[in-house]
């Protein structure tokens, strides 16, 4: 009996420990290898935030330049775009599943949502690819179709159903004695959500537009994919540009180990560490809301 | 794998009973009859396996790590070397030329495949640990999308070439083609292959990178010259075998074929190394062996990789 207690919950105790523990080492980690660039090669946190000059050197002399604005902003449009496509999709879909039609809603709409969540990136990229560029390059008439605008398109589909679902999940949450309060006010079907559901919901949408803008932050490999690498400040939704991910991703494996190239790859990388740090931080933050209003 | 497993235990729990039937004579016949039957199977089962290894004596693992211009050719000779001894058990990674050389020097894989010289990539006591192999030649050719060479564009001076690349040149009609934009198509700045194409093609000019799609591999590189109207850009032969969507171009009136980098017209070619730490062991150096043999240059040949002995200038 004492050993089935406390045998388990030690077990238990361990895995939560060990989780802590990497993740504090591999933030760590990102710190040792990233700060090279400023305290090995001498840059100024300044030229690599607010620099769009990149050409580091690739041995470990360095004196090479290491502006990441260029990926710093095309992380951010592509994201912005993704979300300003995406959040309205989500949005309506995650009413439409909680209080306009139910019954269709939860039987079939949701399980659709979720198996596209399902879907590796590597086949989003893929078939933006092939379907996507092509489309933008006759539809527009551009010689080229890669670009911010099909980046943003396939990450839209991505995150699409990650904030559905944690939408609907928020929405769904909203107690029924709101919904007959405001019915009993004399309000229609539409004033009650719109007036009174969402509202109430809030801070639920945020996180789960925040989770969605985060999966969009991290994607490396769909948006390399259509977003035609090239390294340049983007000048319209029509220019390609690239990203912090797809940087990192198409260096690493060529990069000298230890060189000027390497460590501005780890401080990019850190620096998408402290970006996921700083969602879940704001995540968190509007979750507390969320109880404290529920509270009061 | 469970018979196979079973196999095994049965075949220690005889041998066991056989010796300890050999210690104790005395004890009976009827044990004795038994264990001499168990080892008939046994030797039976042994002289199989000697006969397997009369003819092929190597056993072991080889790991490979590194170049991905230079995986298809190791996958190859790793699958044509398998059928030879297929006691040698070869596992190949890509991951790029900076990859191959770290794990190498670290220890971690045997051979690392490599585009560029080891002390490009590593500090010089690192690379001086290295023992380089120069697998095979590879040679870089400049592609454009077939509308391009229709439209007139077959040969390009090294001048044009660099300023295209450079970004000065912008459309196809000032060098002879028709009236479209020129498309750069490259690599990333630590590619292997831009390196070799920068610095033999391009007299080591700098790409103009603000105006370039950058792709991760030469096989998606492909694509998109494939796919865009106006596009150039560059891969290794062994890309182009079988590949119909794309159009070579020529240098200074020379075709890139491997003919022309064998008799040392046509500049745009480096050798591929395979490094290993120290001396190669005697199972990796047999792969090496194989894959510099001649009986293998043939098939080298036809994946569009040159051989190294045929080179007739080792030098640019």
């Amino acid at each position: 009996m004492f050993r089935r207690e406390y045998g388990w919950r030690g077990i238990a105790t361990l895995c939560g420990m060990f989780v802590i523990i990497l993740t504090i080492v591999i933030g760590a980690f990102l710190i040792y290898k990233g700060s090279d660039t400023f305290l090995k090669f001498g840059h100024t946190l300044w030229e690599f935030l607010g620099s769009a000059e990149w050409n580091p050197a690739d041995n470990a002399d360095g004196g090479g330049a290491v502006g990441a604005l260029i990926f710093i902003v095309g992380s951010l449009s592509t994201c912005a775009l993704a979300l300003l496509i995406a959040a309205p999709f989500s949005l309506g879909s995650a009413i439409f599943i909680t209080e306009i039609s139910k019954k269709y809603g939860e039987r079939f709409y949701r399980p659709v949502v979720e198996i596209f969540a399902g879907i590796p990136s590597v086949v989003y990229g893929w078939v933006g690819l092939t379907v996507l560029v092509p489309f933008i390059k006759t539809v527009f008439h551009r010689q080229v179709g890669h670009s911010i605008l099909a980046a943003g398109i396939v990450l839209a589909v991505m995150i699409f159903p990650t904030i559905t679902s944690v939408s609907a999940d928020a929405i769904a949450a909203v107690p029924n004695e709101c919904r007959n309060a405001a019915y009993g006010m004399g309000s229609t079907r539409w004033q009650t959500i719109y007036r009174v559901v969402i509202p109430a919901a809030g801070s639920g949408i945020i996180s789960g537009i925040i989770l969605g803008l985060a999966r969009a932050f991290g994607e490396a490999l769909a948006v390399a994919m259509v977003i035609g690498q090239t390294t340049a400040l983007p000048t319209s939704i029509f220019s390609t540009t690239k990203t912090l991910t797809t940087e990192i991703a198409s260096q690493m494996g060529n990069a000298m180990e230890g060189g000027e190239m390497k460590s501005a790859l780890w401080t990019m990388a850190l620096l998408l560490f402290l970006i996921s740090l700083l969602f879940i931080s704001l995540i968190h933050h509007f979750s507390n809301k969320k109880e404290g209003g529920e509270k009061a | 794998m469970k018979r196979r497993t079973l196999a095994i235990l049965l075949t220690a729990a005889m041998t066991m009973g056989a010796a300890l039937t050999g210690c104790g004579d005395s004890a009976g016949d009827t044990s004795a009859e038994s264990s001499s039957s168990d080892n008939t199977d046994t030797e039976s089962s042994t002289e199989d396996s000697s006969s397997d290894t009369a003819t092929e004596d190597l056993s072991g693992t080889i790991t490979a790590a590194g170049s991905s211009a230079l995986k298809p050719l190791a996958d190859d000779a790793a699958d044509a070397f398998a059928e030879l001894y297929p006691d040698v058990a070869i596992t190949i990674d890509a991951g790029g030329s900076g990859e191959g050389l770290k794990q190498v020097s670290e220890g971690t894989v045997d051979i690392g495949n490599s585009d560029v010289e080891a002390s490009e990539k590593l500090d010089e006591a690192q690379a001086a640990e290295l023992v380089d192999h120069q697998v095979c030649v590879i040679t870089m050719a400049p592609i454009v999308n077939p509308d391009v060479k229709e439209g007139g564009v077959e040969n390009l001076t090294k001048d044009q070439l660099i300023s295209i690349f450079t970004g000065e040149t912008k459309n196809w009609s000032e060098v002879g083609g028709p009236d479209e934009d020129i498309v750069l198509v490259t690599r990333p700045t630590s590619s292997g292959t831009r390196a070799t194409f920068q610095k033999y093609a391009l007299d080591g000019a700098e790409e103009a990178s603000n105006a370039s799609m950058e792709t991760d591999d030469s096989g998606v590189l492909l694509q998109n010259v494939k796919d865009t109207k106006g596009a150039i850009g560059y891969v290794a032969l062994s890309y182009l075998v079988g590949e119909t969507g794309v159009e070579t171009v020529s240098i200074d009136g020379v075709e890139p074929t491997l003919e022309n980098t064998y008799n040392g017209t046509y500049p745009v070619w480096t050798y591929e190394h395979m490094y290993t730490k120290g001396e190669a062991n005697e199972v990796t150096q047999a792969y090496l062996d194989y894959i510099m043999s001649d009986e293998y240059g043939e098939q080298m040949e036809e994946l569009g990789y040159g051989v190294s002995s045929k080179m007739t200038v080792t030098e640019h």
